[in-house]
């Protein structure tokens, strides 16, 4: 893909990732830390234009279309690589880490693609290779979730290339720009599907909880920064503007938020808040203005570093005790207070409390919203973010650092700070996250557009205080009501979980049923009558001709010394029964052959 | 040091709980008699404390819809996908 000395970040990776199995002993670390870092220094040497164009078929693809949206999206994923490669350097299995950079790889295919076909080639990689981040975990249900993960997505991947196809059939153009959102044809929202089902709006998102909860430590912090982000940028790429993304937004906003506080578990409660905060993203490229694109980016950006996170300080506490539900968890303070700072850092940043990324980036989405007259949509957004630090903020650090303790003697002997390099990326990730709160150029010159945004006024900081300290007020008076319970929570996953077992039921009932049918008639009832058929047919036949004459003669016909029963006697053992019966079946099959023809 | 901060902050907690609710009532009494409103969006926000009472009721809202919405079946017991 070298095109005016252009190099892919992807293919670094990709290439790094067919080479790692291949290299051992102490080279192997340092070579992990390295593939991601050369990924990030391509994507900051970038300039922007169209590179990696090649004809293909009746087609030019193209690989590197080069653009400050693609490139803020770029610099982001690529520099979560290099933090998830550092908190994963303990993993043994080189596949792993192999999977995770391909998955990336796809991640920025994705973003850098031109055109719809290699937007969907990178789209489909990517799916099949964070499969692998839920599978190696090893347990059962792990193999499950990943199977159903990968039957999702490829139904997703169906309905967008369905969408793709017929759009090319309409247009005769495969580039990837912005659609018509003003009038949506078929293909259209056949691509929209496509695209948010990987965004995971709700009734398409069950997937995202599901596989999360079960991938390994370290896949989870891949997993929650790309699928979800990717499916943002290709919102923002082509359906900026289109009104059905506000009130899908907002749904999502809220929807995570409620399934949150019924969720036991810590990395599928995180699951459902990325579920939530991918809401506002949605809502802004719904929303579609300067400000509300600037916003979506701005937010995805702060995202991956705050749920990555987040994601990395509960996943510290798997990684150490084995265990992720609060029911099992409690009072860790004094045993992992590292990874407790870092988890609330993250925490405070997703729920966007001033000098954190998210006040700079969430408040901007809701503030396009206001500017936009768009009340009900901001309003509710609002209610959404106290719900997000009502549970990432308050709950997850509440119930795993304080609260009942509710740990084993196991667990609480193997809990402690976790090892040097996961301390370090956590770390990183702090550090990025009270940065981008604080320096506000950092992220906002990396914006797509030019669109101003002012978020340290007295107003804003006053408003966003207040929300958040009588959220935290509601929290500690209504503590009880919040004590997790050891409980899972049915979401649309029920549909294809028990749906599907229904549907194995009665398939297998039903074939049961069938075969047991089709025994009786076509294995027995059948074949008896056609013997009984061919053995008689021809008797019958005769008396039929001959037994009007054997009444006008007179003879005793029916009874033990009957002509009719000698008759049938002597047609049974002659062989001129074989004969007749040979006769008999030619005749019956020429006349089917008669009609048949 | 971190550890040091916590015991601290703990072995105070009657006093860290007083400092809280000043802080709360500071808080909106700068809402109420000194913030410019002028930046408001709608004119609910010009009500003193408007914010203070919308997380609060926010939270409370949160917490009980999502409890009443998992008492109508959608919370089952662990084992409910292996049955």
């Amino acid at each position: 893909m070298i095109n005016n000395l252009w190099l892919h970040p992807g293919l670094i990776l990709m290439a790094g990732a067919l080479a790692l199995p291949l290299v051992k002993g102490r080279l192997f670390r340092p070579y992990l830390l390295l593939v991601p870092l050369l990924a990030f220094g391509a994507v900051m040497m970038m300039p922007q234009g169209m590179y990696g164009v090649f004809p293909f078929l009746e087609w030019d693809l193209t690989f590197g279309r080069v653009d400050r949206l693609s490139l803020v999206f770029a610099y982001i994923m690529t520099l979560m690589c290099i933090i998830g490669t550092l908190y994963g350097l303990h993993v043994e299995n080189p596949f792993e880490m192999a999977a995770a950079w391909i998955y990336v790889a796809g991640s920025l295919g994705v973003i850098f693609a031109g055109d719809f076909l290699v937007l969907f080639l990178f789209w489909e990689v990517m799916a099949f290779s964070s499969v692998f981040l839920v599978w190696f975990r090893r347990r059962p249900e792990s193999v499950w979730a990943g199977f159903r993960y990968l039957l999702v997505h490829a139904a997703g991947g169906m309905v967008l290339l369905a969408g793709i196809v017929l759009l090319y059939h309409a247009t005769g153009d495969l580039g990837f720009h912005q659609l018509d959102v003003s009038r949506p044809t078929l293909p259209v929202y056949l691509i929209l599907i496509g695209f948010i089902l990987n965004a995971a709006v709700p009734p398409l998102h069950a997937w995202l909880p599901d596989a999360y909860g079960e991938a390994t430590v370290s896949g989870a912090v891949f997993m929650c920064a790309f699928t979800t982000k990717t499916a943002v940028y290709a919102l923002a790429r082509g359906f900026a503007g289109m009104e059905i993304l506000i009130p899908l937004g907002v749904v999502m906003a809220l929807y995570g938020v409620v399934y949150a506080v019924l969720e036991n578990d810590a990395r599928r409660l995180l699951a459902y808040h990325i579920i939530s905060q991918v809401g506002y993203m949605v809502a802004g490229v719904g929303i579609g203005t300067e400000l509300a694109i600037n916003g979506a980016c701005a937010h995805a950006f702060a995202h991956i570093l705050y749920k990555g996170l987040l994601f990395m300080g509960v996943g510290s506490v798997l990684y150490m005790t084995g265990k992720s539900r609060f029911t099992d968890l409690g009072g860790l303070y004094s045993r992992m207070p590292r990874a407790f700072v870092f988890t609330l850092i993250g925490g405070l940043s997703i729920s966007a409390f001033p000098l954190f990324s998210g006040f700079v980036s969430k408040s901007m989405i809701v503030a396009a919203g206001f500017d936009d007259h768009l009340y009900w949509a901001a309003f509710l957004l609002t209610l959404a973010s106290a719900g997000t630090f009502l549970h990432t903020g308050l709950k997850v650090p509440y119930f795993i650092w304080f609260g009942k303790n509710n740990c084993t003697k196991d667990t609480w002997e193997k809990a402690e700070d976790p090892p040097v390099h996961m301390q370090l990326a956590m770390g990183i990730a702090a550090f990025l996250c009270i940065f981008i709160g604080v320096y506000t150029p950092y992220l906002y010159d990396m914006l797509p557009y030019a669109a101003v945004y002012k978020p340290y006024t007295a107003y804003h900081v006053t408003e966003s205080l207040q929300i958040l300290l009588f959220t935290a007020l509601g929290f500690f008076v209504f503590l009880k009501k919040l004590t997790p319970k050891p409980v899972i929570s049915l979401d649309m996953d029920w549909f294809y979980r028990k749906g599907g077992r229904v549907f194995l039921l009665g398939a297998q009932k039903g074939m049961d049923y069938l075969s047991a049918r089709a025994h009786q008639y076509l294995g027995q009832a059948l074949p008896r009558r056609l013997n009984k058929f061919s053995q008689s047919g021809p008797a019958r036949l005769s008396l039929l001709l001959i037994r009007p004459l054997w009444y006008l003669t007179g003879v005793p016909v029916k009874g033990p010394e009957g002509v009719e029963k000698r008759f049938t006697d002597t047609f049974n053992q002659s062989l001129f029964s074989i004969g007749s019966s040979a006769v008999f079946i030619i005749l019956v099959l020429m006349v089917l052959l008669f009609f048949v023809t | 040091m971190i550890l040091d901060l916590i015991e601290f902050l703990r072995q105070r907690l009657k006093r860290v709980i007083l400092v809280s609710c000043v802080i709360l009532a500071l808080l909106v009494g700068f809402d109420a008699l000194l913030l410019d409103k002028g930046r408001a969006h709608t004119a609910a926000e010009h009500l003193p404390g408007f914010w203070a009472v919308f997380g609060f009721v926010s939270c409370v809202v949160i917490i009980f819809v999502s409890k009443w919405f998992g008492k109508l079946g959608i919370t089952r017991q662990e084992d409910y996908y292996d049955q």
